[in-house]
């Protein structure tokens, strides 16, 4: 399926307010509230629109701390990457998991309830992960443009 | 809120996944009466831990074959130039998060782009044009995952 410009409107009008109903969906992108469903159901057939996901706020959680890890590791191990991700998916503070082409491997993104709390995972749990050549930490200060647009 | 129990855990998994389910669908596969789920995700939205939807899609299905992140370094720093620099980095449309960070780099930047020439392009004429360019390193996502976090 080839999405056309009819569905890329629906999309965009979804991505500007995701809570919104087909009908009020079908209203703002101009089309019968029957096509917007019909649409919206091809586009999750054919795997294009994944799901509609709620954002959990972790800060309102008492998760206070995030940080970006940025991994290089030890590619002379053809199980590195391998063995690297399995381990990461089993810590639980552990959000996202990125591989890359660059400089930069692989790119965790990790919460912690404070400073101290950060330092102990970071020992404990990050450290010990295999095959890490090198770790650098980008702390979190602002998202100045969240998510949500896309040039469609 | 920092008192979840068990039931308030289980919502939020499953509202991570889909957020489009309803309160009397989650109380049958929650085997939890649903105005009693109904009350309890209104607390979660109220409290801001349930903070909105964010819709997943296949970006290169979309014709939006390349992601790249970005890691920017301010040459010139003070609060003019970094108000210079938000206003016109968040006003390009290939750019669709900035994050403002501390350690080596001072900005993480998401681009979608349709594909290298277009990101190249858009790298040349777009991100080091913007006032204050200092570095830049750029990384090309090969793959990504979300994890639900501790729940």
């Amino acid at each position: 399926m080839q999405p056309d410009d009819t569905d890329r409107r629906i999309l965009r009008r979804l991505l500007a307010e995701p809570g919104l109903s087909t009908a009020d969906l079908a209203e703002r992108a101009g089309v019968t509230p029957a096509t917007c469903g019909r649409r919206l159901e091809k586009l999750r057939a054919a795997g294009i629109l994944k799901g509609i996901r709620a954002r959990i706020d972790w800060q309102a959680l008492g998760w206070a701390v995030e940080v970006s890890l940025r991994v290089t590791l030890d590619k002379t191990d053809p199980r590195a990457f391998d063995e690297f991700l399995a381990a990461a998916r089993q810590v639980p503070e552990v959000l996202e998991l990125q591989t890359f082409l660059g400089r930069v491997d692989v790119r965790l993104v990790m919460i912690a309830r404070d400073m101290g709390h950060y330092q102990r995972l970071y020992h404990e749990k990050i450290l010990t992960l295999p095959h890490i050549a090198d770790l650098e930490a980008l702390m979190q200060v602002a998202r100045i443009k969240p998510a949500g647009t896309l040039p469609l | 809120m920092s008192d979840l129990d068990p039931t308030d855990r289980a919502i939020l998994r499953a509202l991570a996944e889909d957020a489009t389910l309803t309160s009397a669908a989650l109380g049958r596969r929650l085997g939890v009466p649903q105005p009693q789920v109904w009350r309890r995700i209104k607390a979660l939205e109220d409290s801001g831990v349930l903070a909105g939807a964010w819709v997943d899609l296949d970006l290169e299905r979309l014709g939006l074959g390349v992601t790249v992140f970005l890691g920017l370094k301010l040459a010139i720093k003070g609060r003019v130039s970094l108000e210079d620099f938000e206003r016109a980095v968040t006003a390009i449309p290939e750019v669709i998060e900035v994050h403002h960070v501390v350690g080596h780099y001072d900005y993480r930047l998401r681009i979608a782009a349709r594909d290298l020439p277009d990101f190249e392009r858009l790298l040349r004429r777009r991100i080091m044009t913007l006032p204050g360019m200092g570095e830049v390193e750029a990384n090309v996502l090969l793959s990504e995952e979300r994890l639900p976090g501790p729940l």
